[in-house]
């Protein structure tokens, strides 16, 4: 099968979803993002392996975090970074998607970073750009979030390194997250052998058993004996209609507390891909817990990011 | 590939620990260019009896050939586990040829602060300088054609060998 992400030679020219990626590919990736990590200790915090280059941050739906980290990564590797806030500009004054990218083309841009509230849009844009420009997908629709699904491995990996017996949960808001379709891809292709998703019937998509993991609907039997709880945000501004009665039901039910965290085993650690509800899907008291590993998953989002723009750049 | 004698790495080894034994200091440190620097600095830096800890560079984040070749696929974290401001550093490769690796080198270690002076040590220096870089302590120098291309090798009982091959054409 021809995988648009991949040049003629098999390496990565965009980054669009981690779903169909060798292991190899997504291991060169943790392993460069490694190095990363001593680089953003440093004094100097910055290398200059993308100098030169222009890098756009196309956001057709708005995003602090994942904007941030995304500038943050350029900048660090000398890249000159434009950062587009599309919402408000050229679209809504009625030019197409790829009319902003040829624009933006003739700009002589090296890079897209896309998030677009539509699934495939980042595809899409990968397909019309000459192939000298790479596309990173930072979030298209319900479809893919690859650099948030390799950060959370990337974390798990930095305080659970073998993956042989590990086992996850992921919990919550399934059916609308993208992010939850990426570290379920990662995580398997990696050869995690357990991935357990929890939700209510209402929040997880049909046939969701097909992407090789375990189903359940209740907290106190999904967590139990877990290594690692991913909590999803509860995308209330994605629900069209009424899935469930209300937040305060949903925190009874799916709420990560730490009467249920003790349920997982005891040096379990939690992630979260913010922003986070509190008191929606977890806790203060876990959020900001002693097994919380919610902050330097940011940190390493810069790493992975910064990996992900120079393998891209190079291939 | 044509047979040549090459020189005996651990006897190359032995002589640049001595060259370099007489101007160790305490502010002394070194700093192993990967992989094949790295592997010599552990060596010097015990024979030595070095106080600053060892540290290591990949200088793939800085290399001057990104645009040809890309990233290379196996960078290894570099690690500086000692103030670069004020230390006197002395860089450790295996191979000295081009001076390009070590250009990359002494941009990356001034993103750590500043030395008060950087001085090389190279196993061997094999000529064919691009830039005005040069060796404060060498082990041999040979002369080889430029078609070839050495490389430091260790063996699993950790004795230092050098090879020759054919240089790729299409740098990998």
């Amino acid at each position: 099968m021809n995988n648009p992400q991949l040049n003629k030679n098999g390496e990565l020219q965009h980054l669009l979803t981690t779903e169909g990626l060798s292991a190899a590919i997504l291991l060169n990736i943790l392993d460069t993002a490694e190095s990363f990590v001593g680089v953003t200790e440093r004094d100097v915090k910055k290398v200059p392996l993308l100098r030169g280059k222009s890098i756009f941050n196309l956001f057709f739906e708005p995003s602090t975090r994942t904007r941030t980290t995304f500038e943050i990564a350029a900048k660090r590797l000398s890249a000159d970074v434009v950062n587009l806030n599309i919402a408000v500009s050229s679209q809504s004054k009625g030019e197409t998607l790829l009319d902003t990218v040829n624009n933006l083309s003739a700009m002589h841009a090296d890079m897209f970073v896309v998030r677009h509230s539509q699934s495939g849009a980042a595809h899409l844009i990968a397909r019309h750009v000459r192939p000298e420009i790479h596309v990173i997908n930072a979030g298209d629709g319900r479809h893919a979030h690859p650099t948030q699904g390799l950060l959370d491995v990337f974390t798990i990996r930095r305080y659970k390194p073998d993956f042989r017996n590990l086992r996850v949960a992921i919990v919550g808001d399934i059916l609308h997250s993208r992010v939850a379709r990426s570290q379920i891809h990662a995580l398997t292709t990696l050869g995690v052998p357990e991935v357990r998703v929890i939700a209510p019937k209402t929040l997880l998509p049909s046939k969701v058993e097909r992407l090789g993991v375990h189903v359940y609907h209740e907290m106190e039997h999904g967590l139990k004996d877990v290594d690692v709880l991913m909590m999803l945000r509860l995308q209330s501004e994605r629900m069209l209609s009424a899935r469930l009665p209300s937040t305060e039901e949903y925190f009874k039910y799916y709420g990560l507390t730490q009467e249920r965290l003790a349920l997982a085993k005891r040096d379990a650690i939690v992630l979260h891909p913010g922003p986070m509800n509190r008191g929606v899907e977890i806790d203060s008291a876990v959020a900001d817990g002693k097994q919380s590993v919610i902050l330097p998953q940011v940190t390493f989002g810069i790493a992975v990011r910064m990996a992900v723009m120079s393998i891209l750049a190079g291939n | 590939m044509d047979e040549m004698q090459l020189p005996n790495a651990e006897q190359l080894l032995a002589e640049l620990t001595g060259r370099i034994r007489p101007d160790v200091e305490t502010t002394t440190a070194l700093v192993g260019i990967h992989t094949g620097g790295v592997w010599l600095s552990q060596r010097l830096h015990q024979d030595l009896k070095l106080s600053l800890p060892l540290g290591a560079l990949d200088v793939s984040f800085y290399r001057d050939d990104f645009d040809q070749i890309g990233l290379h696929p196996q960078v290894k974290p570099s690690d500086i586990p000692f103030k670069v401001e004020g230390s006197h550093i002395i860089l450790i490769d295996d191979v000295l040829y081009t001076g390009r690796t070590i250009r990359a080198a002494i941009n990356e270690l001034f993103d750590y602060g500043r030395p008060a002076s950087v001085r090389l040590a190279a196993l061997v220096d094999r000529g064919g300088r691009e830039l005005p870089i040069v060796a404060q302590y060498v082990g041999a120098t040979l002369d080889l054609p430029s078609d070839k291309m050495l490389a430091l090798e260790k063996s699993d009982n950790g004795k230092l060998s050098l090879s020759l091959y054919d240089k790729r054409r299409d740098n990998e």
